[in-house]
């Protein structure tokens, strides 16, 4: 695996400080004023061109929201957040509806490429046979501006737009799965989202068909003081499949972001949705000043007999995560997976897990969680395990591990394990330790670094997590985990 | 090459090495033998540069260098190699991923070009052959599951790859039958060089009858007691550690 | 969104406002006492009882649960007190000091303290209280439990238990048998504490155990706190056999001086409603604990054991084993955390809750918790929960057992992997006889 090498590499080329995508683009903005009111919605909703009822469907959730407290169970700590000192709509001023990339701001496209998601590059290799092809969905602040690939997705019979365009083209899907999964008022961030939420992406793939690539989304906050709020809504149709990629950034800057998404998965009869997710968004500087405040609900519902949903989540950035993308077991035999990789370092605080709800027979969950702490950081696990009455040989295994990396850090495991079946099977194992130091010294002995060692030691770590992620963005991780801990030891 | 002048260690304030002197030349094979608590093992931890060791006094120059001024790491990219009596296990990382990397962190720390991937492919099947090593141990995670001879072979593996200039052995052959032990022994004899240098650690005489010392140092107390060729080594075989033992209470 | 919202209080909640307003001046102590009363009480009378939604008490909601607060349990009369210690049974067979407490109130009288060796103290809670025993200074040691709402409710309504001191260096060979008996016919509250020092390098074997009426909603909270000093060796065995209609709340609160062994294993059958609540602080370097389990429930019983461990300094060990049977309708609960501090560099522990479901309608809910502030350290924990292993009970049916004699035995087998920790011989065959007869009772 080359990849290492590079990782090794990488960890010396970089500082805490040095955050790799923290970079701004400079382009002209439309913004909604700041704060947040029926107005404002109302805003929002005309702004993108809605229809009636997708107004309606925000006004209710804003009126449920202004009744809803934000929650305080997960252990993190951050000053009160000022929802009316907030702008809750920022779009790039050019061509809001791009028909194809020539249309895009060329600003944005550099800031993509950047990113590392050649954009142009991608729809030059379209013809190009082999070499393994993602189709991107590019959402900048809160508006999607390009997606790649569109053409040949259609002839599949995929649909894959931003969730604006649905709303407007296929109304129909829209209103019958929106919500559906995570309900208006499900929590105190999904309920501002669904008021809110500017773009997204969108995802249909039909009845029997087999998505013919990957399907990704690059998602970067730009705009100072912008809350960004997407809304992905993902449904795979009976039998069919679809893996679909998130990548996430943000420039570096001295204030907190907000950014609160929903993210919707259907699977129904056999069908499998992959989601996997690279999160990097600015973490704060050393001292623990600005970075995003990640608050995401990602729920998947395996609606249909044997569908299957598998999340992958490498989770370096933020400052704050609080997020627990879950599955419903609904469907007899369906199977929900969780694998995750938490790295916190820095004064980062992570409260991530998962919820694995056991409604059908024979319904099987998996999860396995590496959490990494290290710097002044605190990183909890906290995950649901149940199993309802006739959730009949329902099945779950759960390994949590936890590696600390110095004294200042804080590694915490929170499960909840829960049984109303007695033919369900639970097992759940945890631990807690450290690098020990005889297998530092041994790689120091061979020649690594002290850095180069603590990468090498933690790639191994989270190596089953690591499989699980579609090889573009296991190696992209691979290089993140080695930043994300510059600077932890010595 | 290599020369320790009185050397004097501590580890949680108690004395284990006591004003050690020994000197290796290029090409030389010296083994240090010597009662167990005598230092063997602290002295192989000190070289190689093992935090937990304070040494008080004394120096270990390599060529010109004094390792005590050095990281391990950049001990080992000066050529300084420690075969463990207990090799790790890093699980999760695979053999060859291991050896990718710190073959090129040697030589990227020696200003060398980096190995292409079919050179380093190339340079290991060969070093495994000869060591028995087949491919299948190469892809699992480093010494994850290896039997104790399976660690020793992948021990003198990496000694092979590496190509440090002065090779320590802790204790190689504890844990080993007699096929294992002469399997090792072919490997690090296949090393022997002229410009190479070789410190074998071992309580018993076994060892070098298969890797021939051209020098023996007894060990006790701390330090070297006597030195001698390699008929020492059947000598102290016949008689033991006994009179060592008791100079050194 | 800041408005207040304004509590609304339970009957219970209610009754126990003025339960306490009406008994404050006649239970014992004043000054300091009364003053912890009073703050104890304050808690309660603020935040309400405990529910679902007070992440402690998330699955035992003592709001629900406690109904009505039943009145504070009068010493019932001599006739009536000595034919509820003639029907304890438990741990009679074994040869030990007796101190018997009827309805939360020490009797002397009904107690064996004979065999004790010099510099072995009792003295009744009341008259601590009301002297102002130098131990009391020492209740409400182990912080975890600080803001518990059971502590605070004892701290409030305390009438009697026992205050016991073990010299420096004394070695108690009996079993110290702290035996606790309820009667009535009528439902009673009773709020017995019992403070155990235990002195440097002396060791201790202390029994407890509950039994009480059958059929009637009794309300037991019971507080035993145990300070061990440097190099003790305490052995703990709790048994709840309380009667079927019982709310029994209990809390077992321990602080380790350095070098110490500590051991303790709660056994549970008895009760409606049952939640024992384990706090120990490592104070010391160096020191072990074993911490143990094993409940077995039915019917429409609800057991929750709720276990905090603290290593607040370095080098500390905890085992801890918990084994949960759940029959019928029952619910299990297991929360237990592992606390590792700042400063606890080289701790070393281990938590494993397995549960086993019989029934298609029993409830087990597990939440075992790390949380770790040093890095230096060895922590894991496991949970299982499933129903008895098919192929096993396939196994030991094709050698000829019928079916409820292979399950009868594997939950024995179970049970006794967590029973098996106690050392002394005459508790353990006792507590196993317990396991049978409850597994008996079961196939009936």
């Amino acid at each position: 695996m080359p990849a290492v090498q590079e990782t090794v590499e990488r960890v010396k080329t970089l500082d805490v400080d040095q955050y790799k995508y923290g970079f701004e683009t400079h382009i002209e903005v439309d913004k909604a004023p700041k704060g947040l009111s029926e107005d404002i919605v109302r805003f929002i909703s005309q702004k993108k061109g809605e229809p009636e009822w997708m107004t309606e469907w925000r006004l209710e959730a804003y009126r449920r929201w202004v009744t809803m407290r934000e929650p305080t169970w997960a252990r993190v700590s951050y000053p009160k957040i000022d929802y009316q000192d907030l702008y809750y709509y920022a779009a790039p001023k050019k061509n809001p509806a791009p028909k194809s990339l020539d249309e895009v701001d060329p600003e944005i496209l550099k800031t993509y490429e950047k990113l590392g998601i050649p954009l142009r590059e991608q729809e030059i290799l379209a013809g190009v046979e082999g070499g393994s092809r993602v189709a991107v969905d590019a959402v900048f602040d809160s508006v999607s501006v390009a997606t790649t690939f569109k053409e040949e997705l259609r002839k599949a019979g995929v649909i894959f737009c931003s969730i604006s365009e649905a709303i407007r083209e296929h109304a129909e899907l829209v209103r019958k799965y929106l919500g559906s999964v995570v309900p208006v008022s499900d929590n105190f961030f999904a309920t501002l989202n669904s008021a809110v939420f500017t773009d997204g992406s969108f995802v249909y793939v039909p009845e029997g068909v087999r998505c013919p690539m990957e399907l990704s989304t690059y998602f970067r906050i730009n705009e100072r003081k912008t809350g960004q709020f997407e809304r992905t809504l993902i449904i795979a149709d009976k039998g069919s499949y679809v893996s679909y990629l998130e990548g996430c950034t943000a420039p570096q800057r001295d204030e907190n972001q907000l950014h609160a998404a929903v993210v919707e998965l259907i699977a129904l009869d056999d069908a499998e949705i992959k989601y996997s997710t690279v999160q990097n968004w600015y973490p704060g500087d050393a001292q623990g000043k600005g970075g995003v405040y990640n608050f995401v609900t990602k729920r998947g519902d395996c609606r249909g007999a044997n569908s299957k949903i598998s999340w992958t989540q490498v989770e370096t950035g933020s400052a704050i995560t609080w997020k627990y993308p879950s599955c419903i077991l609904r469907g007899d035999n369906s199977r929900g997976e969780f694998y995750s990789i938490a790295i916190s370092n820095g004064y980062q605080q992570v409260d991530s897990g998962t919820k694995m709800l056991h409604l059908g027979k024979n319904t099987t969950s998996r999860i396995i969680s590496k959490g990494i702490a290290a710097g002044r950081s605190e990183n909890t696990y906290r995950g649901l395990v149940s199993a309802h009455r006739k959730a009949t040989g329902a099945r779950n295994f759960t390994n949590c591990d936890s590696l600390l990396i110095g004294d200042k850090c804080g590694a915490h495991t929170v499960p909840y394990i829960e049984s109303k079946n007695a033919s369900a099977v639970f097992e759940h194992e945890a631990t807690t330790s450290k690098i020990s130091d005889d297998q530092m010294f041994y790689c120091l002995q061979r020649g690594l670094d002290e850095e180069e060692a603590v990468a090498l030691i933690v790639n191994g770590f989270v190596k089953d997590v690591l499989q699980q992620l579609p090889m573009e963005f296991a190696v992209e991780a691979q290089k993140l985990i080695s930043i994300s801990l510059e600077g932890s030891v010595g | 090459m290599l020369q320790i002048n009185n050397l004097v260690v501590e580890i949680d304030g108690k004395r284990i090495l006591n004003g050690l002197d020994l000197s290796v030349k290029a090409g030389e094979v010296a083994a240090i033998m010597g009662p167990n608590g005598s230092g063997k093992s602290t002295l192989s931890y000190v070289i190689a540069g093992k935090e937990d060791y304070e040494v008080l006094d004394g120096e270990i120059v390599l060529d010109g260098q004094n390792l005590l001024e050095m990281d391990p790491h950049e001990r080992a990219a000066h050529g300084v190699f420690l075969a463990f009596q207990y090799p790790l296990e890093i699980p999760g990382v695979a053999t060859m991923t291991f050896l990718k990397s710190v073959m090129n962190a040697q030589r990227k720390a020696r200003g060398e070009e980096e190995l292409t991937t079919p050179d380093f492919m190339r340079r290991v099947k060969k070093a495994a052959e000869r060591l028995h090593i087949d491919q299948e141990m190469l892809k699992r995670a480093l010494n994850v599951g290896f039997s104790g001879g399976e660690k020793k072979r992948m021990e003198i593996l990496q000694m092979a790859l590496l190509e440090p200039r002065f090779c320590i052995l802790d204790e190689t052959d504890s844990g080993l039958d007699i096929d294992a032990l002469r399997v090792v022994a072919e490997g690090v004899n296949a090393l022997r060089d002229p410009k190479r240098a070789f410190l074998v650690i071992t309580h018993y005489q076994r060892l070098l009858n298969h890797i021939v010392p051209d020098s023996v140092h007894v060990m006790a107390n701390g330090r070297i007691v006597r030195s001698g060729g390699k008929e020492l080594a059947l000598e102290l075989e016949a008689s033991g550690y006994a009179e060592y033992k008791e100079e050194a209470a | 969104m800041s408005a207040e919202v304004t509590p609304i209080r339970t009957a219970a909640e209610t009754a126990l406002i003025e339960r306490f307003k009406a008994a404050k001046g006649e239970l014992p102590g004043d000054g300091e006492v009364a003053k912890r009363r009073e703050e104890a009480f304050a808690r309660i009378e603020a935040a309400g009882l405990p529910h679902r939604r007070v992440e402690e008490w998330k699955y035992t909601d003592l709001r629900g649960l406690m109904r009505e607060a039943a009145p504070l349990a009068p010493l019932p009369s001599a006739a009536e007190a000595a034919g509820a210690i003639a029907a304890a049974e438990a741990f009679a067979a074994v040869d030990a000091v007796r101190l018997t407490f009827v309805n939360g109130h020490f009797l002397p009288g009904a107690s064996s303290t004979g065999g004790l060796p010099a510099g072995v103290e009792i003295v009744p809670l009341a008259e601590a209280l009301a002297s102002g025993h130098a131990l009391l200074r020492e209740m409400g040691r182990v912080a975890v439990g600080k803001d518990n709402a059971a502590l605070a409710l004892n701290a409030a309504f305390m009438a009697d238990g026992a205050v016991i001191r073990v010299a420096d260096g004394v070695p108690v060979a009996q079993p110290l048998h702290l035996r606790f008996v309820n009667t009535g016919a009528a439902p009673f509250a009773t709020s017995p504490r019992v403070l155990v020092a235990v002195g440097e390098g002396a060791s201790v074997t202390l029994l407890e155990t509950h039994e009480g009426t059958a059929g009637v909603a009794y309300q037991t909270n019971t507080v035993v706190e145990i300070f061990a000093g440097a190099g003790t060796n305490v052995s703990h065995v709790r048994l709840n056999a309380e009667g079927d209609g019982a709310l029994a709340l209990s809390t077992l609160a321990v602080s380790l001086g350095a070098e110490a062994l500590f051991n303790t294993l709660g056994v549970v059958t008895g009760s409606a409603a049952a939640r024992h609540q384990l706090f120990l602080a490592f104070e010391g370097e160096g020191s072990k604990v074993s911490i143990g389990g094993a409940t077995m429930i039915g019917g429409r019983q609800h057991a929750d054991t709720t276990l905090v461990v603290d290593h607040a300094v370095p080098g500390c060990e905890s085992r801890e084993l918990f084994k949960t049977v759940v029959d019928g309708e029952a619910t299990g609960v297991f929360q237990g955390k592992i606390i590792v501090r700042p400063d606890a560099q080289k701790t070393d522990g281990r938590m494993m809750s397995a549960a086993l479901l019989l029934s298609e309608t029993g409830t087990m809910n597990n939440k075992p918790e790390l949380e770790i502030f040093a890095d230096d350290v060895q922590c894991a924990h496991g949970a299982t929960c499933g129903a008895l292993d098919e192929d096993l009970l396939f196994y030991l049916m094709a050698r000829g057992l019928p079916r409820g004699e292979a399950e009868a035995l594997l939950v024995q087998a179970f049970l006794g992997e967590a029973i098996e920790l106690v050392a002394h011989e005459g508790v353990r065959e006792a507590l196993l006889g317990r396991t049978a007869a409850w597994l008996a009772a079961r196939a009936a």
